[in-house]
């Protein structure tokens, strides 16, 4: 209903109406319309990639309620009190984390022991907002920009984390956290030189160590078309996919590469190659747009952020959004490696969506508790 | 109050919001630039290239087959062809192609081409394949069924002939227990292969060597892109995209098939097994287990009658008896039971037992019956072991025990694997205490009683082996000690390039014994028997060019009451001993150790002997003419 109020534009008295309950709820005007839309997309997407299956869409929808509900809650509380819980929750995600790590074989014991459970979501989810959390937490009352103790203690909170999950193995999550925490550490202005020396000390150990077998691996796994039998299929189609949609793309449901079941895993990783074939690159655009602008909105609420600790934590929760995008959609075009990564609001799956979702109550929460702390 | 050091810094909010911004923007610049990537290759794919692609997807699509590499070839030590590839004729159905899979495959049944019962099978294959991979429905298509269904072909679209090379073994059943077989991937290994490194392959090792060198056999996968119309039609190759297949690796096996075939010819007709070994290195040089059977029907897709036939059939074709027979050794352990008690002192030299046809143990009355009734008078170690005398051991293991006994067989392997490099080996049994404590539930039966001891010293009671366990302690005999895992593969050769890669013998450490001399007193005794005029294998030493040294021995299947009498002739067939033969040769500077069983053959000297002397024959000659061309 208020998006709709929104939409219309109706007299002006009733668009104040709103924004008076969005400011009471908390809720960012812009972020909330942006969320709405592109989850919209997604779900009429989903709907011609995944076969004309209304149960699928459904559960999206559903998934996308808790996720608004998530982020409404998120909204409502002081960033102050994430911060006095950030170490708490990182140690029990860690917890949770040693616990999948140990618990059932290895390999698939992730998923096996939270289905026994009946748990909806994975460790490795809560990581993906408790590692940026600690980080800003840890830094927030130090004199920034950190020297090298901080820096190094941080590094090894972030690694720590990261190792367990690239281990499941889920190398996509994986390097959404390390990304997560190393803006963190980038925000809060480490000197340009100590990166770049990182960089280089960390390149020349890979080439002392690295084996024959595993530069091969690597270039497969950077050139997946030399394996058109294995991963490479996907991009192939992919790209007759987004290829074959043009400018306009072939019309909502006519997508012959989705619609045919061409495409591997159109209604999940692959969706952003649906929707191009479907919709042409001036839908793509439009989509490129909408996440662009939830990226800048997320950059703009971090710089007025008051607080070190809110600027830091709302910076890293945009940015990683974008590491999102970029690699998604990097894989679906071809430009990336294959990494299991959703588009984020847009793809089927849950666990990811309510975590999202979370990342965008807190910044709504930064944003709208900044003016009742501004006096 | 605190004095500040100017050292320590001090929160600088100003500057900290300052550096934020200055990150913020800088990252900003960074996404505007990787979009601007993505956005530049949507423009590429979606506009510059959108016929192109637009084609691709419009009926005209790209098919990407994958080519198979060519399994690498098998060849005996002197580089004959054990398996090899032949080309035939094979219907594959590529699903993506096919506009009503249950209509085609209703049809294809109705032509003859698959059989009915096969559907099921082939359905749930085809679940499981990707849908742009080509799957075969059927393997080896005749001659006269090529040409029907080129007739019908337009009427299956998605269906098509190819050619493709399968496995072939040109000897048929001769050394398939040691070589294996390939036949048709299964769905639950279908679960544990490489999706992508399988794609185009059919068949897979099952057993043997074929097996266990499967990553080297079969070669890595190569792939091609075709453009086809939308009824599969081909219209052009994107040659660009191909990549040639890597053929497997060829391997040579240390198998002597002159040698295997005079085995199995001296087998023939009987349940048996013959392993021999160089006991130099470890090589197997024959590995033979009858009655054997044609592996070729396996790749071709076996009907389920011929393969019921095979398995219950009485005399199990397809059960390895050299590797997975396990029998009491029998007499054949009396030379290692003598050299166990020479090298634990347990004999005084020139120890001399009487030998009445029986032995008892104090205090009770059950009589342990020697082979021959009439007893073989008074004997020392070295007559025992020639006119395999069964008093002279029962007394020498008791006074060797169990616990040393099992010590010492252990390191001559018994109960232990060989290690040998083809899968499903059977480790045989060497008893003890503490086995007999652990094997049994009732706690009477856990106790270890001396009569056990004393027929464990002829090779009775719990022991077993296989025949490929009795050829490799017998070769440790023949080498003095020395001990090496055995081997069928001995070097690899690239198919590509040719070169071809020796493997080194597998070493284990050698068998030390107090004294050297402990070896000639055995190696002079396992002689005798052949050489003797009252060896028991004395029968086998005519015209032989060469010397020879074994061990006879028979195996009771069934126990006889004490008060009966075991009379060959009166007793089934199935029931008879099993007649045992250990031997290696020449004597003096031995080139193969041997391990022979023949399934209720009756005596070992007898019916196992000459089968050795068949095989020693065989390989001695075609040894010496390989030595003469070198």
């Amino acid at each position: 209903m208020i998006l709709e109020e929104l939409q219309h534009s109706r007299p002006r008295r009733s668009l104040s109406m709103a924004a008076r309950i969005l400011r009471d709820l908390n809720l960012d005007g812009p972020l909330l319309i942006a969320l709405l839309a592109l989850g919209l997309m997604g779900m009429f997407a989903l709907y011609s990639a995944g076969g004309r299956n209304d149960d699928l869409v459904m559960r999206q929808g559903l998934r996308l309620g808790l996720g608004l509900l998530t982020m409404l809650v998120a909204a409502q509380i002081p960033p102050r009190f994430y911060r006095m819980w950030a170490p708490w929750i990182f140690l029990g995600g860690m917890l949770l984390l040693a616990l999948v790590l140990f618990s059932g074989d290895t390999g698939k014991g992730a998923q096996r022991w939270l289905d026994v459970k009946l748990f909806r979501f994975q460790p490795s989810e809560i990581m993906k907002l408790a590692v940026p959390l600690v980080a800003a937490w840890y830094l927030h009352d130090r004199p920034l920009p950190p020297t090298f103790g901080p820096v190094a203690v941080l590094t090894l909170v972030i690694i720590m984390p990261t190792l367990m999950i690239a281990v499941q193995p889920d190398l996509g999550t994986a390097l959404l956290i390390a990304s997560s925490g190393a803006f963190v550490i980038l925000l809060a202005g480490l000197q340009l030189r100590v990166i770049a020396g990182l960089g280089l000390a960390g390149l020349a150990l890979a080439w002392i160590f690295i084996k024959d077998y595993q530069l091969q691996r690597l270039r497969i796994f950077l050139n997946p078309e030399s394996d058109p039998l294995g991963s490479g299929y996907h991009i192939i189609q992919s790209k007759i996919a987004l290829g074959s949609g043009g400018l306009f793309g072939k019309g909502w449901l006519n997508g012959s590469q989705a619609q045919g079941k061409f495409l591997p895993e159109g209604s999940t990783d692959f969706i952003f190659a649906v929707t191009g074939e479907e919709f042409g690159l001036l839908g793509l655009l439009l989509i490129l747009a909408l996440y662009l602008f939830l990226v800048g909105r997320g950059l703009v609420i971090a710089v007025q952020a008051q607080g070190t600790f809110s600027r830091l934590l709302a910076g890293s929760i945009s940015l990683t959004f974008f590491v999102y995008v970029f690699v998604n959609t990097g894989m679906v075009t071809g430009l990336l490696p294959v990494v299991g990564i959703p588009l984020p609001l847009m793809s089927y799956g849950g666990t990811s969506m309510v975590t999202l979702m979370a990342g965008f109550g807190i910044l709504m929460a930064i944003q709208g508790h900044r003016k009742l702390l501004a006096h | 109050m605190m004095i500040l050091n100017t050292r320590v810094r001090l929160k600088d909010h100003w500057l900290e919001q300052r550096i934020f911004l200055r990150r913020t923007l800088g990252l900003t610049a960074l996404i505007a630039v990787s979009m601007l990537f993505v956005i530049g290759r949507l423009f590429e794919l979606q506009v510059l290239n959108f016929e192109h692609f637009s084609d691709l997807s419009r009926g005209n699509r790209i098919r990407i087959e994958p080519l198979p590499p060519t399994r690498g070839l098998i060849f005996d030590r002197n580089g004959k062809v054990l398996a090899e590839n032949l080309p035939s004729y094979q219907l594959a159905i590529t699903p993506e192609e096919v506009p009503d899979m249950d209509d085609t495959m209703g049809r294809l049944a109705e032509f003859g081409f698959v059989e009915e019962g096969q559907l099921p099978r082939i359905r749930e294959l085809l679940r499981k394949k990707r849908r742009f991979e080509a799957v075969p429905v059927s393997y080896r298509l005749s001659d006269d069924e090529v040409a029907r269904f080129s007739v019908q072909r337009h009427r299956f679209p998605g269906v098509d002939i190819r050619a493709r090379l399968t496995r072939y073994y040109p000897l048929g059943p001769s050394a398939v227990h040691a070589v294996g077989y390939v036949g048709g991937i299964s769905e639950r290994e279908m679960q544990h292969l490489d999706f992508a490194a399988y794609a185009g392959t059919t068949h897979m090792g099952k057993v043997g060597v074929e097996l266990e060198y499967e990553h080297l056999l079969h070669g890595s996968v190569g792939h091609r892109q075709v453009k086809v119309n939308a009824q599969g039609r081909r219209l052009d190759e994107l040659t660009s995209e191909t990549k040639d297949p890597v053929p497997g690796q060829d391997l040579y096996l240390s198998l002597d098939i002159e040698a295997q075939q005079a085995a199995e010819k001296a087998l023939e007709g009987r349940r048996g097994a013959v392993v021999a070994l160089d006991p130099n290195n470890g090589d197997v040089l024959v590995f033979a287990s009858t009655p054997s059977f044609d592996p070729n029907p396996f790749g071709a897709g076996l009907s389920v009658d011929s393969y019921q036939a095979l398995q219950t059939d009485p005399d199990k074709p397809l059960f390895n008896r050299a590797l997975r027979g396990q029998y009491p050794p029998g007499s054949t352990i009396k030379p290692m039971i003598a050299l166990a008690g020479l090298d634990y002192g347990a004999l005084m030299p020139g120890h001399r037992v009487y030998c009445p046809g029986y032995f008892t143990l104090p205090n009770n009355p059950h009589r342990f019956r020697d082979w021959r009734k009439q007893g073989h008078g008074l004997v020392d170690l070295h007559e025992s072991i020639v006119r395999s005398c069964d008093v002279y051991f029962y007394q020498l293991a008791l006074v060797l025990g169990i616990d040393r006994m099992h010590d010492f067989m252990s390191r001559l392997g018994f109960g232990h694997l060989t290690g040998i490099d083809i899968p499903g080996e059977k480790s045989g049994l060497m008893p003890s205490r503490e086995w007999k404590r652990g094997a049994f539930a009732a706690p009477a039966d856990q106790v270890w009683f001396p009569g056990e001891t004393v027929i464990t010293g002829i090779g009775q009671g719990f022991t077993l082996s296989t025949p490929l366990q009795l050829a490799h302690a017998t070769a440790i005999l023949a080498s003095r000690g020395q001990r090496y895992e055995p081997r069928l593969v001995t070097a690899v050769r690239n198919s590509i390039t040719g070169d071809i890669t020796e493997l080194p013998p597998v070493n284990m450490d050698p068998l030390k014994v107090a004294s050297e001399e402990l070896w000639d007193q055995i190696q002079t005794s396992m002689s005798e028997v052949v050489h003797a005029p009252n060896g028991t294998a004395r029968r086998i030493a005519q015209d032989a060019a060469y010397r020879i040294a074994g061990k006879t021995g028979t195996a009771q299947v069934f126990t006889v009451a004490q008060a009966d009498e075991y009379d060959e002739t009166q007793v089934e067939e199935r029931l008879r001993h099993h007649a045992l033969f250990i031997a290696y040769a020449p004597a003096e500077q031995p080139r193969i150790a041997l391990a022979v069983i023949v399934e209720n053959g009756g005596s070992g000297s007898r019916s196992a002997a000459p089968v050795a002397r068949a095989v020693l024959d065989s390989f001695i000659n075609d040894d010496n003419a390989r030595l003469a061309k070198q």
